[in-house]
């Protein structure tokens, strides 16, 4: 059940979360069905693991071109996993903060 | 669906150096926060969509009230680059490789990567007709990113609801 899962996070007021330590694969998949994701494929898992890594490691989030050159995932690929913005969506699910910078 | 996407057009009219960057940088910007993306290039603009233009785009210092000294490291405080150095051959080329460095410092792509990612990314890219007829542009010209080449009365109907940013 999505709202059990999802209860005990802790998230900041554009639905980001807070604490990356109280991630784990089933929020990640709860998170990913509120963002209209049903499935997560290994295409999927493959980009929310580069972001979580990267975003864990740097402090931030990565942006979308550091996502398709860390990836080698192209850019119309990434869009079509992650349709409408997959940098933000990408970083919610992965349990990040908002992505910052503008490329 | 009840709510529709939120639409946003950009009109690219300028080809100097660095008025090619907003409209790519918000553009890409708008696709990044799930917005639909249509961009129009007229008059100087179609310089960025040209094959043998994008590489080749300038900024000149020469009349350029912006284009201080203190950009270089200077401390020049608000003093301008002096016009009649700014027409000494070389300097334009000089101030144009001297923004590119800096946009490739932030890890900025170039003009021809940026309209590629907005073209993959879901931005509909177009030419205006009337610019393209009055300097005769052929249509294998373009860049691919160019989906077709409409006039302003077909910008118009296609930005119905969408909010739309002159550049």
């Amino acid at each position: 059940m999505v709202d059990a899962t999802l209860a005990s996070i802790s998230f900041d007021a554009e639905g980001y979360m807070t604490n990356p330590s109280q991630w784990s694969k089933e929020i990640a998949e709860s998170l990913a069905s509120q963002e209209g994701l049903a499935t997560l494929t290994a295409e999927h898992w493959k980009i929310i693991d580069f972001c979580r890594q990267t975003g864990l490691a740097s402090g931030k989030a990565p942006t979308l071109r550091q996502i398709t050159i860390g990836t080698g995932i192209s850019t119309k690929d990434l869009f079509a996993l992650f349709p409408k913005g997959p940098a933000k969506k990408v970083a919610k699910i992965a349990g990040l903060g908002k992505p910052e910078g503008c490329v | 669906m009840a709510t529709e996407n939120r639409k946003i057009a950009f009109i690219c009219s300028k080809g100097d150096l660095d008025m090619a960057y907003p409209a790519l940088i918000m553009g890409w910007a708008a696709l990044g926060n799930g917005v639909d993306v249509t961009m129009f290039f007229t008059f100087w603009g179609l310089d960025l969509v040209t094959e043998k233009r994008v590489d080749k785009l300038e900024i000149a210092p020469v009349a350029n009230t912006s284009f201080k000294m203190s950009m270089m490291g200077l401390p020049t405080g608000n003093l301008g680059i002096p016009n009649l150095m700014g027409i000494i051959p070389g300097m334009t080329a000089f101030a144009s490789w001297f923004m590119k460095s800096k946009m490739k410092a932030l890890g900025t792509p170039t003009v021809r990567e940026y309209l590629e990612m907005l073209s993959d990314g879901g931005a509909k890219m177009y030419g205006c007709k009337m610019t393209v007829d009055m300097f005769g542009i052929k249509r294998d010209e373009f860049l691919p990113c160019i989906k077709d080449v409409v006039t302003a009365s077909d910008f118009i109907d296609m930005t119905d609801g969408a909010q739309i940013i002159f550049i």
